[in-house]
């Protein structure tokens, strides 16, 4: 037994207002007990609806180490699934992706159920006659995952049977996703282009801190988004600037940028920088598409559409989103120091192609296990997973502008260079942490 | 070479082209490509469009000239120590041959190891390289690299493939 699953105050005790332990990093307790605590009691992200359209249509994937099945029932409504057979324990889907029809069948011995989960056929089904089949979780078919809440056509669920419901955990963060779906002059996003899978060999939560850690860009990035500038400077006014240059360039911005740029954050975790504007922001325009926007919602809130222009907002603790360039990152969460990142591009319907040609890019050029930035990145999260190791000192500091009154606000806005975001998750991930 | 390359000089190219990689002689690799060139590493088996379809990499000259310089940095600490690589290449094959219009293209299975102090990673992949005869060289207009498993989740890959 570990030091940590019966002592809820030694899990406390790790998140001070200011500082964290750095188990929550490096111990594979901790990891477990995140799994089964806070990758359960909270609201974590599935898939997009726009992967399961019609009837039969179904995605797999693992969340919170859990094999999950998403899939467009015959009543035109999502459901998700545990991938495992009532049987033995088989994952009955091997596919990705694909259209499986009116029902799932176990490769095994093709127990068969509808894609609600109801178990609808075994095989020589007498021989059960008379056993207690009926009574066990077994005659209820593959279990269904209750709590399922879709928001714009993002799909989350909460593992756990009681909890804390949709609205109330992700307030007026939601904002983000509206900002993001309503970019589409139809109101729909459609996720397309595929998906970046970046192994990163550290914690999960050191990915989901950085996404709001604006003190990097100018110093991690100064191979990268430094060399893009130089490369670019002295070019002729009038030449057009590429799109990856326009999209590299700005991580090499000053501090004085990160700073004005503003930091939001919200009770659970949540938060965004990016209040006042962001990296995204000096992209060229589009003719094409603003007018689509403006006949689509009227010139003011076409107008107060595309000038919200966030950096990363993240969904603690699994989804970030950059609604300004239709690009979204998942944190899927494999060891203490074992992190798959997702990295998704949407379409907004009824905006031209250039604008997926754009998030495309973008995903490529930042996201990419071949992306110039991710290396250094990467490699700093890394070298903290190596670092923490050491020993005389056990602690992680987050003081940047730490003020004990942000301990009793429920929003905060504050200058974009605070080490509140990465304070705010802490504090949402010790409330979930610590009762058994 | 003469008025047209030879199999031979087609062949040559495509290895020269390797070592020049696993030698870290980037500033005459890139010399390798025309000015209208990709370097593309596609992110599903069979994928057709680089556009409109996510993909490991997709450089233009630009780009690619920022990767070079990039590892020329002290600032590129992911390359603090840096990764070496090395191409072991089957004989490249004549998949297409326009002798008029002065366009090849080849297919080179090949395994790639890069590796970084205790990391090492390795690929089997496909390069298929579009050459291009003009003013008595080849030049390459399009090197595309199917790595066989670019759809699993990868650790950084830092040189080129």
């Amino acid at each position: 037994m570990g030091r940590y699953r019966e002592d809820g105050d030694a899990i406390a005790r790790l998140i001070e207002a200011d500082r964290v332990h750095r188990d929550v990093y490096t111990d594979p307790e901790i990891f477990q007990l995140e799994v089964e605590r806070l990758w359960s009691r909270t609201w974590i992200y599935v898939g997009h609806t726009s992967q399961v359209r019609e009837p039969g249509d179904f995605i797999t994937l693992d969340i919170a180490t859990k094999p999950v099945i998403m899939v467009r029932h015959t009543d035109g409504s999502v459901r998700l699934l545990m991938n495992r057979c009532a049987h033995k324990g088989t994952k009955v889907v091997g596919d990705l992706a694909g259209n499986t029809g009116k029902t799932f069948r176990c490769p095994y011995h093709a127990w068969t159920y509808r894609t609600d989960g109801s178990l609808i056929n075994i095989p020589l089904k007498q021989g059960y006659e008379g056993t207690a089949l009926q009574q066990t979780q077994a005659a209820a078919g593959l279990t269904p995952l209750k709590h399922v809440e879709i928001y714009r056509g993002f799909v989350f669920a909460r593992l756990s049977q009681d909890g804390m419901g949709f609205r109330e955990y992700f307030g007026d963060s939601l904002s983000s996703i509206d900002n993001l779906a309503d970019r589409s002059p139809e109101g729909e996003l459609e996720l397309t282009g595929g998906c970046l899978r970046f192994l990163h060999n550290c914690n999960w939560k050191m990915f989901v801190e950085n996404l709001n850690d604006t003190m990097h860009p100018m110093i991690a990035h100064a191979s990268s988004a430094g060399v893009a500038k130089k490369l670019w400077e002295g070019k002729p006014a009038e030449q057009p600037k590429p799109m990856a240059i326009e999209q590299i360039v700005p991580f090499a911005s000053d501090y004085q940028f990160f700073d004005d740029m503003g930091v939001r954050v919200y009770p659970h975790g949540h938060g965004f920088s990016g209040v006042n504007f962001s990296i995204h922001s000096s992209y060229s325009t589009v003719p094409e598409y603003e007018a689509a926007m403006k006949r689509a919602y009227g010139e003011d809130r076409a107008r107060k559409i595309l000038g919200t222009v966030r950096h990363n907002t993240v969904y603690y603790p699994s989804l970030t989103i950059k609604g300004a360039i239709q690009s979204i990152r998942v944190a899927r969460p494999l060891a203490a120091d074992k992190t798959l990142i997702e990295s998704w591009t949407f379409r907004l319907k009824g905006a031209p192609d250039v604008l997926l040609a754009r998030t495309i890019t973008y995903n490529r050029l930042i996201n990419s296990p071949m992306s110039v930035v991710g290396h250094d990145d990467l490699h700093c999260y890394r070298a903290i997973q190596e670092g923490l190791a050491a020993s005389g000192n056990e602690w992680v500091n987050l003081h940047r502008n730490f003020d004990p009154s942000e301990l009793d606000a429920r929003e905060l806005t504050c200058n974009g260079t605070s080490e509140i975001s990465m304070r705010n998750q802490f504090r949402a991930w010790r409330e979930f942490m610590v009762s058994a | 070479m003469s008025a047209r390359p030879t199999i031979a000089d087609i062949v040559r190219f495509v290895k020269h082209e390797a070592r020049l990689i696993d030698e870290k002689r980037f500033d005459e690799w890139y010399e390798l490509f025309t000015d209208d060139a990709h370097y593309w590493v596609p992110a599903v088996h069979g994928q057709t469009d680089a556009l409109l379809q996510n993909s490991l990499a997709y450089e233009d000259k630009l780009l690619l000239k920022l990767r070079i310089e990039r590892l020329k940095s002290p600032l590129a600490y992911s390359q603090r120590p840096a990764s070496r690589c090395l191409h072991v290449l089957q004989e490249p094959e004549i998949e297409k041959a326009d002798p008029e219009g002065g366009e090849y293209l080849t297919r080179t299975p090949f395994i790639y190891t890069e590796t970084r102090v205790d990391d090492s990673q390795r690929y089997a992949a496909t390069a298929w390289h579009t050459l291009v005869w003009s003013e008595d060289r080849l030049r390459i207009k399009l090197k595309r690299v199917d790595i066989l498993n670019c759809d699993a989740m990868l650790p950084s890959i830092q040189l080129f493939l």
